[in-house]
């Protein structure tokens, strides 16, 4: 049986488990359908050209967990960012970890899906939002959307802020061999309203798993969002990550991705603009090694006049590791006066590294400013020479010049904490430490 | 301090230092002198270990150490240091990032700690004062829009920085006006000690007015064909180098 039937089969045994009268659960069916008649993708389809989903698809994945897992806190405090210092919406093999988390209500909503989906207090706003802006032409969200039960959910109202940024890690931890997870999320933030959100997977023990994720992030006029992705996986695991983002008048949300581990990462970034003077902001760090496989997969929607999007992907490809960007802005005939920029920027390391850019600008406005701008290139011979005839060795010497290389975007990470561990990350990726802070 | 022996180099199929020798002794200022494409820069490169140039005969040692297979970070380490005549732009390093990091690897491979914060800041202004070098350029990109004179000026503030044993300055007169090349001179000159030695590479004089030379070579087709004391140099500058070229046809 491949993964694709088994997931047919395996959806009658998710219905024993969840609650099959609700609206939820009519979302969640129609989606299976969709996914039936799609199957997984492949190469044939022009999204997804350059990636293959062959070797997951053949591997017996269980759909559920076998056993509980507990974890210590200690066992796995460094892949928090702090200990106190933010909200926890914490998963272990795809259930949530009570211990492991520190959730909210005060003012704002910092907790669980599932729990979103069974309170009568929170159905106005899954009515409302759950499953408006996933891609129901998009084969995996449908398949996360018919499995979709647990996650994270976030509600910030109209001007609230949370005290403190919010964490959300999914671990796998191997006690459940192979596994295949769903985290489905929902994040609303209401007008004016503010919040920072975190958000990792991680393998442990060399656990082998396969994340299919789907976020949807509503952003309200005036809201800021300030959301961190950090893929610094084990080479056991691999991720689809579909994110959606819907943004009213005068908000801005920024997406940051640090793509370091793992074995195969896609991720399906999609910012859709319905209201003027939005500002999407979408940024990338990516360090590929050995024989990784990481695709960023962005679109950018702008459908209402004065808009920005800014978009800056800074990769590094080593050894047989391949790399895709596809960028897509589409701005539709009524959105005037758009600002879209697209920057992707990549090294080269290895002979034997791969890198497929592709910009696609589909502008039907004509009073629009959009500029892209992609490059392939090696590190600079030259500048190597010059950084060792001062005494920094070649491997240090190549790793400063690609931390100078994705600097634009380490700067632009607000949160300082946040920039210290994604240096630091970067670092270990590439064996080094360098004497002094950057 | 430096020692060169019967050396050879070729870049490619091309041989370019055709059988140096040249010893330079600690306390001393050499200047090396030669029309374009005689091979000043590669003697320069070479002994820094640039790996573009292939050494086929003869030594380049320091204090008795044969650098042959040193790499450049290592020669560093050693004390060699060279004042290049184009520096690279390095967006993204700040100068002060990129010193950090030159002192403290440099550390690292003698075997001692990094420097305190506290000392690294207070040589650090020490020694840009010597050049004249305001705070605001230290947190700019390492030579990133820097002007011709900014670049040599960041160069010998590295050097002082560094405080090596042999420093080869590569035309660091090119590109610089009066004023500069004066700044850059007295820099230079407050960091000559009887402990360390300096080649200074030169297409022109007027440099060594400002650093005076205890002894000047001329190299020309890869060899050098003439040395002396700083006279020699005005010599050259009265008379070209058409009678060097003269008495040295193949």
């Amino acid at each position: 049986m491949d993964l694709n039937e088994k997931l047919l089969a395996s959806f009658i045994a998710f219905e024993e488990k969840v609650d099959v009268n609700d609206e939820v659960h009519e979302i969640r069916t129609a989606a299976l359908k969709r996914f039936e008649q799609q199957g997984f993708p492949t190469k044939k389809l022009e999204a997804w050209k350059y990636t293959s989903l062959q070797a997951l698809v053949n591997k017996d994945f269980s759909i559920f967990p076998s056993s509980k897992c507990a974890l210590e806190y200690q066992n796995v405090r460094q892949y928090f960012l702090h200990e106190t210092e933010t909200f926890k919406i914490v998963f272990v093999d795809g259930q949530y970890s009570s211990f492991l988390s520190e959730t909210t209500h005060d003012g704002v909503d910092v907790c669980l899906f599932s729990a979103a989906i069974e309170k009568p207090k929170y159905k106005h706003v899954v009515d409302q939002y759950f499953n408006k802006i996933a891609d129901q032409k998009d084969a995996l969200t449908n398949l996360n959307t018919a499995f979709a039960n647990e996650g994270a959910y976030i509600f910030i109202p109209k001007s609230k802020a949370p005290v403190k940024p919010i964490e959300i890690i999914h671990f796998a931890t191997g006690a459940t061999p192979q596994i295949l997870l769903q985290p489905r999320s929902l994040i609303v933030v209401e007008e004016n309203a503010e919040v920072q959100i975190i958000e990792r997977h991680q393998s442990l023990n060399g656990a082998v798993a396969f994340t299919n994720s789907v976020t949807e992030l509503y952003a309200q006029k005036h809201a800021r969002v300030d959301y961190y992705k950090f893929q610094n996986d084990t080479s056991e695991a691999s991720l689809i990550d579909n994110t959606f983002i819907e943004q009213h008048d005068s908000s801005e949300v920024s997406v940051h991705t640090f793509s370091l581990g793992g074995s195969l990462i896609r991720n399906n970034l999609n910012f859709y603009q319905k209201g003027e003077h939005i500002n999407s902001i979408l940024k990338g760090v990516t360090l590929g090694s050995e024989r990784q496989h990481i695709d960023h997969y962005t679109l950018v929607h702008h459908a209402e006049p004065n808009c920005e999007s800014h978009q800056d992907y800074k990769s590094i490809y080593d050894d047989r590791s391949v790399g895709v960007f596809n960028g897509k802005i589409i701005v539709d005939k009524i959105a005037q006066k758009t600002n879209a920029f697209q920057q992707n920027n990549n090294l080269l390391i290895s002979d034997t590294a791969t890198v497929n850019t592709k910009p696609q600008l589909e502008i039907f406005a004509d009073d629009v400013r959009c500029s892209h701008g992609c490059t392939i290139g090696q590190l600079d011979e030259e500048a190597l020479f010059y950084l060792q005839s001062r005494g920094i060795p070649k491997k240090e010497a190549a790793a400063l010049l690609m931390y100078a290389f994705a600097n634009n975007v380490l700067e632009s990470v607000k949160n300082a904490a946040l920039a210290r561990r994604v240096k630091q990350m970067i670092a270990e990726k590439l064996g080094v430490k360098i004497g002094f802070d950057l | 301090m430096l020692k060169i022996e019967n050396l050879h180099a070729r870049v490619e199929e091309k041989e370019i230092l055709k059988g140096i020798n040249l010893e330079v002794k600690p306390g001393e200022v050499h200047a090396i002198m030669g029309p374009n494409g005689s091979g000043k820069s590669t003697l320069a490169s070479v002994i820094a270990g640039r790996e573009d140039f292939e050494v086929t005969e003869g030594t380049v040692s320091l204090n008795g150490e044969d650098l042959a297979d040193l790499d450049p970070e290592e020669r560093a380490h050693a004390g060699v240091f060279l004042s290049f005549q184009y520096p690279v732009e390095i967006p993204g390093v700040t100068v002060t990032n990129f010193i950090k990091a030159a002192i403290n690897e440099s550390r690292k491979a003698r075997g001692l700690e990094e420097m305190p914060a506290n000392e690294m800041l207070s040589k650090i202004r020490e020694k840009s004062g010597l050049l004249e070098i305001d705070r605001k350029f230290l947190s700019r990109s390492l030579n990133e829009g820097f002007s011709g004179g900014e670049k040599k000026r960041n160069e010998i503030f590295q050097m002082a920085m560094l405080e090596p044993k042999l420093a080869i300055l590569d035309e660091t007169d090119s590109g610089l006006d009066i004023d500069a090349l004066r700044i850059v001179a007295n820099g230079v000159n407050k960091l000559r000690s009887k402990d360390n030695a300096i080649v200074v590479i030169t297409h022109y004089q007027r440099l060594l007015d400002y650093i005076v030379p205890d002894f000047v070579h001329v190299l020309y087709n890869g060899k050098i064909v003439k040395s002396g004391t700083k006279e020699l140099a005005f010599e050259l500058e009265e008379k070209g180098y058409d009678w060097i070229k003269a008495e040295n046809q193949d």
